[in-house]
């Protein structure tokens, strides 16, 4: 059944759909839609799951870690302030091989305050050893939640599905609704090898000496590097279900393009029309979305560019003296294997709107920039 | 007639808060407290943490601070400990300081140590829509609790007093008058200083729980907080489900940041 929702419940439904156990979760603009909606439909029976109110997010995660733990299949969602709050959790969860999914909404990061998008919330927890999913549409983000469940559990990993605040989260597009009894053809039920169980008791979280913990730490890489074939698998069996799939990266026009431009989340979307326009002009454009961002697919990425001229890279995000992220992952994709001329672009942080125009004005600077010496290019700032 | 505009940053207004909403009624009330006790604005800082109350320190015109969910009280701590000549305000609401924030809240109070406290209690997430929150009274009806809430509520002044804080007072927006004298008695206290002020939220509480109407939550204040003469003459029957106003602990003990000085002192000099 199609209906019009907002990429807030698109989550929800995904969450429904993929007959989650616990939810555990605190407000924070722009995300509670989501939550609001699963309590509801925990309350009316739609879904089956315990809702559980906390008094932070920290605590959020940590119920969800608790829960998975436990033998069940464990949900959250937040939003910038309340991810960065969760920030030990989420080391816990990865160490503790637990496979909880969450929905983060990209907002900026404060002071100075700002509930508008950007990604260096989940930016910022790049390194702590979760999948990254960067969602474009509504439909994409609910079908990402029962994909990201799937994914979680073959690989005992903890997968976090991003969305753009507002552009997004509170944009109403047609979803087609996916429903439990679909998916279950796609998901089995989550039965780990190893719980908190009290006729096989374990103990958990238990102290590791050096003579053991670089190996936990090699598995956790290891189930990364897995990851890739795991995503683009699971992502297949998703196709042969519901006929939709998303990849690890959506290149757009790029076969025959001389300059390629790098985008993720809702920006992604506005680039195509850029695209279009301009290849209506003549220019030997394309675009090349990345979905899939940690594990970083390397390879993928490394064999749509390596075919184009040029790349120039759009980052909604700033690693303080240093780049764009998606910058720097795909200089190092491309590092050592090709000579292509790389560009980075910061353009929309805190929620300015990346528009068609400065989309086209980013374009238009990388194709006449014969000298890319200048890696950060600010695009509309002040000063 | 007391001239707000001497306390506020005019270029802030309008304020965001809902029409009905109690905070405004705080925010005079606290100005005019400021008064009454006669600090300086420039010797005072106000903190505040995340939700509608804290967003009380934008519009006034004094040094403030505001921070991140639930910390301003630990925030608080750092600026009196770094100059404790400031007179230290902090803002926070019941989700902000009794969920989040909760640990300091119980902490700063223990320690005893020179900040007031003025928490806005509308018994609800306001700000991010009407979630249930540590003070939303059993059987009330939340966003997150859509059928009803079958957590107890915490009584955050109890809780102030159990944790020893040396002022405690309850106040409410529908008996303004009293609730200025708490404020202006808590600011005058040397030590840790709570006075939880009942707010009405009409979007978020009232909307979901038949009281819609700002009129409706301002009587429901009015016949649900007593003042404490009246209190006293309650029966336990009639005190059910009603809070006693007033002051509720006023003791003098030693303040936190007099005894950091007296130590630091002592071992210095060896006296």
């Amino acid at each position: 059944m199609k209906k019009v929702i907002m990429g807030n419940h698109a989550v929800s439904y995904g969450v429904r759909a993929s007959e989650a156990q616990v939810i555990s979760a605190y407000p924070i603009t722009p995300q509670t839609h989501i939550v609001e909606l699963l309590s509801e439909m925990c309350g009316n029976g739609e879904i089956n799951a315990k809702f559980i109110k906390v008094e932070s997010e920290h605590s959020a995660m940590a119920a969800c870690i608790g829960a998975s733990a436990a033998g069940t299949r464990a949900f959250t969602a937040t939003s910038s302030q309340g991810l960065l709050l969760m920030h030990e959790m989420l080391h816990w969860a990865v160490g503790a091989r637990l496979p909880i999914v969450l929905a983060n909404v990209n907002r900026a990061v404060g002071p100075p305050w700002s509930i508008w998008t950007d990604q260096n919330d989940s930016l910022s927890q790049r390194d702590v050893g979760w999948f990254q999913i960067y969602c474009e549409s509504n439909q994409e983000t609910q079908d990402t939640v029962p994909q990201a469940f799937k994914i979680a559990e073959q690989l005992q990993m903890p997968v976090m599905l991003v969305l753009d605040a507002f552009f997004l989260s509170h944009t109403y597009e047609i979803v087609d609704i996916i429903e439990k009894e679909q998916v279950r053809k796609f998901l089995p039920p989550y039965n780990p090898e190893i719980k908190i169980d009290t006729k096989d008791p374990h103990s958990f979280g238990n102290l590791a000496g050096p003579d053991m913990y670089m190996e936990l730490r090699y598995m956790i890489q290891e189930a990364m590097e897995k990851g890739l074939d795991v995503i683009k698998k699971v992502d297949d069996e998703f196709r042969e279900v519901f006929g939709r799939g998303y990849g690890l990266i959506e290149p757009y026009r790029c076969d025959d393009a001389e300059i390629i431009l790098v985008t993720s989340g809702t920006v992604a979307s506005t680039t195509r029309a850029v695209i279009d326009a301009m290849r209506g002009e003549g220019v030997a454009i394309g675009a090349l979305k990345i979905r899939v961002f940690r594990p970083f697919p390397f390879e993928e990425i490394f064999a749509v560019l390596s075919k184009a001229k040029k790349v120039a890279v759009i980052d909604r995000n700033i690693s303080f003296g240093c780049h764009g992220i998606f910058f720097q992952e795909i200089k190092s994709a491309l590092y050592g294997r090709t000579d292509i001329p790389v560009l980075g672009y910061i353009a929309g942080l805190g929620g300015r709107d990346v528009t068609p125009g400065v989309i086209r004005e980013i374009a238009e600077n990388a194709i006449s920039n014969k000298n890319p010496e200048r890696y950060i290019n600010w695009i509309g700032v002040k000063r | 007639m007391f001239n707000y505009l001497e306390y506020i940053r005019e270029k802030n207004f309008p304020h965001i808060w809902c029409a009905g909403c109690g905070d405004g009624i705080v925010l005079k009330a606290i100005l005019r407290a400021i008064e009454k006790s006669g600090i300086s604005l420039d010797e005072t800082v106000m903190v505040s943490g995340i939700g509608c109350s804290s967003r009380t320190p934008g519009y006034v015109d004094m040094n403030t601070l505001h921070t991140t969910h639930g910390r301003a009280i630990p925030f608080a701590t750092g600026v009196k400990h770094g100059n404790p000549k400031l007179n230290v305000i902090v803002i926070t609401g019941d989700g902000d300081a009794t969920a989040i924030g909760g640990n300091h809240l119980i902490h700063a109070a223990r320690r005893n140590i020179d900040i007031t406290v003025l928490l806005y209690n509308n018994y609800i997430y306001g700000m991010t829509g009407g979630q249930c929150s540590p003070t939303t009274p059993t059987g009330s009806r939340a966003a997150t609790a859509p059928f009803g809430n079958i957590e107890p509520p915490f009584n955050t002044s109890g809780l102030a007093i159990a944790a020893g804080a040396s002022f405690v007072a309850r106040a409410d927006v529908y008996n303004v008058a009293n609730c200025e004298k708490m404020i202006a008695m808590a600011l005058a206290k040397k030590g840790f200083s709570l006075v939880e002020i009942l707010t009405p939220c009409p979007t978020a509480f009232g909307r979901r729980n038949k009281m819609a109407s700002p009129v409706k939550l301002m009587e429901w204040l009015r016949d649900n907080a007593v003042p404490a003469a009246k209190w006293k003459k309650m029966t336990e029957e009639e005190r059910r489900g009603r809070m006693e106003t007033g002051v509720l602990m006023d003791v003098d003990k030693p303040e936190y940041t007099a005894e950091y000085e007296k130590l630091v002192t002592s071992l210095r000099t060896g006296k």
